[in-house]
């Protein structure tokens, strides 16, 4: 009798227990679970552009701007001020961020005597040219990160997150 | 492929003695609901359990947005609920579960007692039984205070008021509790720390106590 059966009744008590506790399990356990990682989840917020400089203001010399927004913590709004290197390259605007692409120091423009026309970093005397690019036998291995940038009605608007370039 | 990966295992370590231990032992017929209905009073202890465990595991989840300062505790508690996906649920099943823990463990009392369990030789583990009882208690009152509104200032003001009434010692107990002379930063986190550290602790310990003496004595006999 219990031959002509393909699942023995054991086995259906033993598939039917692990369904069902399974099943109470995971709506216990997916809430749960959901909740936990609902920041990886969260569509990411729009990266609003910052008004930080009049393009009047800009020569081809970098200048440091304060370039200050609101960074939203969940219940926590937080004031972030941040500096950016702006100069004119031409028609266009470059904006570099000055965290240092070796260690992620700060550099500053000029303040290498040996080198006035180049951004310098005091760490480990890493140097970058004015457009970002990195100079070969300095510890930097990769171009100071840029902004994205946008003029509207004179003033320059900066992303928030610089990014590598190329 | 799992059979495998378990008997590899198994050959090291010897882990099957461990669960047939458990998975083995008959369940006596007068407690089985399947042969007498009635005998479904004997599950309130584990339901406790049960509860006890969701009540861990989504505490273990509030706790990663929640923040026990005075200026940020009621804000990331509505952020959790309102912003975060499931917020209200994993909040409710912990808000909601604190009271089914208390109702469950008053009816797994009723039981024990009604049923004589308590009688030699388990009088020990009445007692612990009993401590258990206090720690929900007192993971009630703390967990209360937390979010940190208006229900949870003055249910813990009248909280320590009575902590006052002892004889003697009362203000002490009641400074103690509150970590000063009235609510404030310093309350939040001692409950917070007496909530998430210090009675969890005490309460697996002594549910691991509770459960090594049901298996040592036997579950009690029929009436």
């Amino acid at each position: 009798m219990e031959k002509d059966h393909n699942v023995s009744r054991r086995q259906f008590l033993t598939y039917a227990l692990l369904g069902t506790g399974g099943f109470m399990a995971a709506g216990v356990i997916m809430p749960m679970v959901r909740f936990g990682v609902d920041p990886i989840l969260q569509a990411d917020a729009e990266d609003d552009m910052v008004d930080v400089a009049a393009v009047d203001d800009l020569t081809d010399v970098p200048q440091a701007f304060d370039m200050e927004y609101e960074q939203d913590h969940g219940w926590h709004v937080e004031q972030v001020t941040e500096t950016v290197w702006i100069h004119m390259e031409g028609d266009e605007v470059v904006a570099l961020s000055p965290t240092c692409t070796h260690l992620g120091c700060t550099v500053n423009w000029g303040t290498d005597p040996d080198n006035p026309e180049q951004f310098f970093c005091p760490c480990h005397f890493g140097r970058f040219e004015r457009d970002g690019t990195n100079v070969q036998g300095t510890p930097p291995t990769e171009p100071l990160h840029r902004y994205e940038h946008e003029v509207r009605d004179g003033r320059v608007f900066l992303g928030t997150n610089p990014s590598p370039q190329i | 492929m799992l059979q495998r990966i378990y008997d590899w295992i198994d050959d090291r370590v010897d882990v099957t003695p461990l669960w047939r231990d458990v998975a083995d032992h008959e369940v006596p017929e007068h407690v089985n609901p399947g042969h007498h209905f009635s005998a479904f009073v004997y599950c309130f202890g584990g339901l406790t359990f049960f509860t006890v465990v969701i009540q861990i595991l989504s505490g273990m989840f509030l706790t990663m947005y929640y923040v026990p300062d005075i200026v940020n505790a009621h804000a990331s508690v509505e952020y959790l609920q309102s912003d975060v996906a499931f917020g209200m649920i994993v909040r409710g099943m912990h808000h909601w579960g604190a009271s089914v823990v208390i109702v469950m463990v008053f009816l797994h009392t009723l039981r024990v007692f009604f049923t004589g369990s308590y009688k030699k030789p388990r009088e020990i583990n009445w007692v612990v039984g009993v401590l258990l009882f206090f720690i929900i208690l007192g993971l009630g009152f703390t967990g209360y205070l937390l979010p940190w509104d208006m229900k949870a200032y003055f249910a813990t003001q009248v909280g320590l008021e009575i902590a006052e009434t002892v004889p003697v010692v009362g203000d002490l107990l009641s400074n103690l509790l509150a970590g000063g002379e009235f609510i404030g930063a310093q309350t939040l986190t001692r409950f917070f720390a007496i909530h998430v550290f210090f009675l969890p602790g005490a309460l697996l310990g002594l549910i691991a106590i509770h459960f090594i003496m049901i298996r040592r004595q036997g579950i009690s006999g029929p009436l």
